[in-house]
């Protein structure tokens, strides 16, 4: 009988491996399911996988890859740092729809002037909505000991009825003949959030998302707070007794995840979706947590697994258009890669090894570690 | 302010009906959360349910076969959960929103045949003598079955956790998985068999919902209770009788806000809307900060990994 | 379904006709028609309706043109994104048949002006962006005024989604003809805030019945109220956006039918004949847009032949179901006697007629 032994370390090859693998794997059931509803399998693949980055359309595909992936690497280079310590913050999605609420808020209280101040403004204003949305769990949690999973959650619903108070009321274009939705706020020179070099995608959301995962980096690799959140993680005694405090850890976290959500909102709603809308929010903040995980809470991770997620929507979307697949069946593709991925972890902390032969027993330290 | 076009038996009555999707799939989640696996994919196993249970009794013209169906669905994927996170050691919090992910796809994929088809009639029970007693007749006992089959089966998992031998050590794995396994328990097979039941129920709830309430297949037809359900199961601190309250306090307001619109009551929508979701972080806060904090705390081992060491 | 050659080469085609506006290839290719859905088709209500629509141009031109679709687009960015994959694969006609496409879709067709887009429920028009709608309200009187004779408790409940002017004119045109049959009626109105939920339409439509209501409209989209009506006995509805045959006779005692398929027919058809211009259509019973489904036998006959003679007078253009006298919410003059609502008025309406209780919220 095979069985699981956990290795003393994380091994480095399998931590490369694992990804191209559950890739290929879920290729090989994506293939099954796309043969069983009556779709070459192959074009299918190739479809989701290929064709957004080297397909016909690529130049225009390409950059949406960075559009798609953007937020989703920014909030959950804001959400590592909370899981890591232990810290649950489910609520993104709430912190998000707060930020483009506020900085949407800020920037069309200056309509229709036009000033170079006003950008950077509904920048701070919505990294300030998320931060504040997430203030509450982390406050309630310090405070009362409010379990901050239930709290930030229900915070998504509370959050999603403000939008769409705020695109029926104070926020509807006054021009917009009665319709509910906000001014759109990309054809307003003040507040665009357009691509800065043309035909890369790259707008200021995307800059924010790369800048954000060289400091989470450099937090997780050299500064006390980075050290601070691995080690409330990995022992929260432990931390304990370097003098780390829980309510400081839980407000940094909190607020640190919030701040980038709210500015991820920020940056969609003054680029590319341009307004307030009853629909606005469409799952970033929830999609960003598996990203988190896909990238294993590490900053280089979450910015391949953010790439990676954008490629199936994109190829997804590819592949419905194209070859008429349901929508349906490209959302159970994605279960299917998660899965995979997912379940491929398996292989970088532990090994597998065939039941009666001995082992060297892993040290406690590591095991410890490992978790 | 007039409040008096409201009854409150009917509102009582409509609030039994309105909680029992949530309250199914939340103590199908209790169960397995306190074995110690948190699963955040009732919203998948939920929508899988209603198909799966809409698919079987359209099939068979028996809802009562549908609900058995239903609740084979939600657990074959609950299933699938238990297997990436308890074999192979996955992260549940992301297995379970990518749990909800699969069960969404793929309940759509296979309810694309049964769009505009509708289930078989679940009838109502009409209990006798009960049903005609006044207030409590229509409050209590003018119901379907599957209302009183999740108040039974409160009542049920209460038993089992706390007066069983089972239950316990079903509480002792979930408390600390080291200690258990320590003594002997087969700390997997128990948390397996904590997520299937967790996977049966939420099949149960969303099969309520296209079987009985809408009754209808529909994309999106659970429309986010699965979430609801696992708040509530925090906000019951993981105890089977305060769930009850909780499902009826959320359904309660639900309906509520529902119904003061119909009486023309001046409060603004957006208020009400956000109302059961307000009303539900106050009563949590509230009753956090009261005394006996400690007696609130999640199961020890919830979402952690299990490694037998040797 | 494309095959990869032919992707490529319309792929590459369509590229230089955006940049260069060369001329596209010879007739014999197929005309592509591409339509964005807000929903799944499985919704069984508005984007179902459009996807009827789309299969009927594909049984009426068979082998000229070729659909395609996505379903359950975002709006916004994604949207933005699937209707220029639309362009990229070749289609020369596209349907964004949801309102919040609107700003997406005007930023598409800037950047394509040899292809010709078709946005539905918006207000902003381009040389190749026409604009289409349907007159709900129209049909909304028609099943108002079965509401007013066919209610005994004088109490219609009305189960509204947004306050967007869409459906402010349907429930103002309701009650309008309601109480013109029954000046007794009064509505009572739930805003669900939301398209779709069944289990909150469900619960809605409880809280109606509750309230001693005894005919429901509802302009959300699932069949959750008509289920309620039916246990709960002795109420009526009416179907929306699709038939909802299926609670036919009762409770469901008529609909209305959002029917795309002319308006569809007719836009691909000028586009084959080259005689394609940006347009705003907006159309009723008359045009086939709004169909009247079966008005069941629970309805007395001569109920039923009052709701068709309006139905039939609305369809030839001789009565308008705004029409003077009618005074707003507050009591301040709206239309005078024989005067009719302008096409303007009533897009942009925000506000309930005189007689309705309650406010709009905002």
């Amino acid at each position: 009988m095979i069985i699981l032994e956990r290795r003393p370390a994380p091994s480095r090859l399998w931590t490369w491996a694992t990804p191209p693998l559950a890739v290929l794997m879920t290729m090989i059931a994506g293939g099954l399911l796309f043969a069983a509803l009556g779709k070459d399998p192959l074009t299918a693949i190739r479809t989701i996988f290929w064709d957004p980055l080297f397909g016909p359309f690529a130049g225009f595909t390409r950059p949406q890859l960075l559009i798609k992936a953007a937020p989703l690497i920014l909030i959950a280079t804001g959400l590592a740092f909370g899981f890591r310590a232990g810290i649950w913050n489910i609520g993104a999605e709430g912190q998000y729809i707060l930020g483009a609420l506020t900085g949407a808020a800020v920037g069309l209280a200056f309509y229709p002037a036009e000033s170079r101040l006003i950008f950077p403004l509904m920048v701070l204003a919505g990294a300030l909505g998320g931060l504040v949305w997430a203030m509450i769990p982390a406050l309630l949690r310090v405070r009362f000991g409010t379990n901050e999973i239930l709290v930030s959650l229900m915070l998504v619903y509370v959050a999603s009825n403000l939008l769409a108070w705020a695109a029926l009321g104070p926020l509807r274009n006054p021009e917009g003949l009665g319709f509910p939705g906000s001014r759109n706020l990309r054809q307003w020179a003040s507040s665009a959030n357009l691509e800065l070099i043309p035909g890369t995608g790259l707008h200021w959301g995307a800059v924010a998302a790369l800048v954000a995962v060289c400091a989470a980096y450099g937090l997780f690799a050299r500064h006390v707070f980075g050290f601070a959140v691995r080690l409330a993680g990995q022992s929260p005694r432990a931390a304990a007794f370097a003098g780390i405090s829980p309510s400081h850890l839980v407000i940094g976290c909190m607020g640190l995840s919030g701040a980038l959500a709210g500015m991820a909102g920020l940056f969609e709603v003054t680029g590319p979706a341009g307004q307030i809308s009853i629909d606005f929010a469409v799952g970033y903040g929830f999609t960003a947590i598996i990203v988190a995980f896909l990238g294993r809470l590490h900053p280089l991770g979450i910015l391949a697994a953010g790439l990676l997620m954008a490629l199936t929507y994109i190829g997804g979307e590819m592949a419905q258009l194209q070859l008429g697949l349901p929508a349906a069946a490209i959302q159970l593709f994605q279960g299917m890669l998660l899965f995979f991925l997912l379940a491929m972890d398996v292989l970088t902390t532990y090994r597998l090894r065939l039941k009666g032969r001995p082992a060297p027993e892993p040290s406690s330290a590591a095991a410890e570690g490992a978790r | 302010m007039n409040l008096s076009g409201i009854s409150p038996v009917l509102l009582l009555a409509s609030l039994m009906v309105a909680s029992t999707p949530i309250l199914l799939a939340a103590l199908g989640e209790l169960v397995a959360e306190r074995s110690g696996v948190l699963n955040l994919g009732v919203e998948g196993m939920m929508i899988t349910g209603a198909i799966t249970g809409f698919a079987v009794a359209v099939a068979t013209g028996s809802p009562w076969i549908g609900f058995v169906g239903a609740a084979a669905g939600g657990a074959a994927l609950s299933l699938l959960f238990a297997v990436l996170v308890l074999w192979l050691r996955s992260n549940q919090v992301a297995t379970g929103l990518a749990l909800t992910l699969f069960g969404i796809g793929l309940a759509a994929l296979v309810g694309q045949a049964y769009v505009g088809v509708r289930a078989p009639v679940f009838a109502r029970l009409d209990l006798p003598v009960l049903g005609d007693l006044p207030i409590l007749g229509p409050i209590l006992f003018r119901h379907d079955a599957v209302v009183y089959l999740g108040l039974g089966l409160v009542a049920g998992v209460w038993w089992f956790l706390h007066r069983t031998r089972a239950g316990l050590r079903l509480r002792a794995v979930g408390e600390n998985h080291d200690a258990a396994h320590a003594l002997g328990y087969k700390v997997q097979l128990i948390r397996l068999g904590a997520v299937l039941f967790g996977g049966a129920l939420a099949g149960l709830g969303g099969a309520y919902l296209s079987l009985v309430r809408v009754p209808q297949w529909t994309q999106g037809v659970t429309a986010g209770a699965g979430w609801i359900a696992l708040a509530i199961v925090v906000f019951a601190s993981w105890r089977p009788w305060r769930l009850l309250l909780g499902a009826w306090l959320f359904g309660g307001i639900s309906v509520l806000q529902l119904n003061l619109q119909a009486a023309r009551v001046p409060i603004p929508v957006e208020v009400l809307s956000m109302a059961p979701y307000v009303v539900t972080i106050l009563v949590l806060v509230l009753i956090s900060s009261g005394r006996g904090r400690a007696a609130l705390a999640a199961p020890g081992s919830l979402g952690q990994p299990f490694h037998a060491a040797r | 379904m494309i095959t990869r050659r032919n992707l490529m080469t319309t792929g590459a085609a369509g590229a230089t006709l955006a940049t260069l506006g060369l001329p596209l290839r010879a007739q014999e290719e197929p005309l592509k028609v591409g339509f964005i859905y807000v929903g799944p088709i499985g919704d069984g209500g508005w984007t179902y309706q459009h996807d009827q629509g789309r299969l009927a141009v594909e049984a009426e031109f068979g082998d000229r043109v070729e659909t395609l679709y996505q379903e359950s687009v975002p709006e916004g960015a994604d949207a933005e994104r699937a209707i220029t994959q639309m362009v990229l694969a070749g289609c020369k006609l596209i349907f964004t048949t949801s309102f919040g496409f609107m700003d997406a879709t005007v930023a598409v067709a800037e950047k394509f002006p040899d292809v010709k887009f078709e946005h539905a429920t918006g207000y902003k028009r381009l040389d190749n962006l026409a604009t289409y709608d349907a007159r709900f309200y129209e049909g909304r009187a028609v099943i108002g005024t079965i509401a007013g004779r066919m209610t005994k408790t004088n109490k219609i409940g009305y189960i509204a989604s947004y306050p967007i002017p869409e459906v402010i004119q349907g429930i103002n045109s309701a009650f309008i003809h309601a109480r013109k049959v029954n000046p007794d009626v009064e509505m009572v109105v739930i805003w669900a805030y939301t398209w779709f939920d069944p289990a909150k339409e469900a619960d809605a439509a409880q809280a109606m019945i509750e309230q001693g209501v005894d005919v429901i409209m509802q302009h959300t989209d699932s069949t959750a109220p008509q289920a309620a009506a039916q246990a709960a006995g002795n109420v009526f509805t009416f179907g929306q956006a699709s038939d909802m045959a299926e609670f036919k006779p009762v409770p469901r005692i008529a609909s209305i039918i959002d029917n795309w398929a002319p308006y569809y027919i007719k836009r691909v058809q000028a586009v084959l004949d080259g005689t394609w211009t940006s347009t705003h259509t907006w159309g009723g019973i008359g045009d086939g847009e709004v169909v009247i489904g079966e008005i069941t036998e629970a309805v007395p006959d001569e109920v039923r032949a009052e709701a068709e003679a309006l139905r039939d007078a609305i369809a030839a253009g001789e009565y308008h179901p705004f029409t003077g006298p009618l005074n707003k919410q507050d009591g301040t003059p709206w239309l005078a006697e024989g005067q009719v609502a302008t096409d303007e008025e009533l897009v942009s309406m925000n506000f309930y007629v005189e007689g309705m209780q309650g406010q709009i919220p905002s």
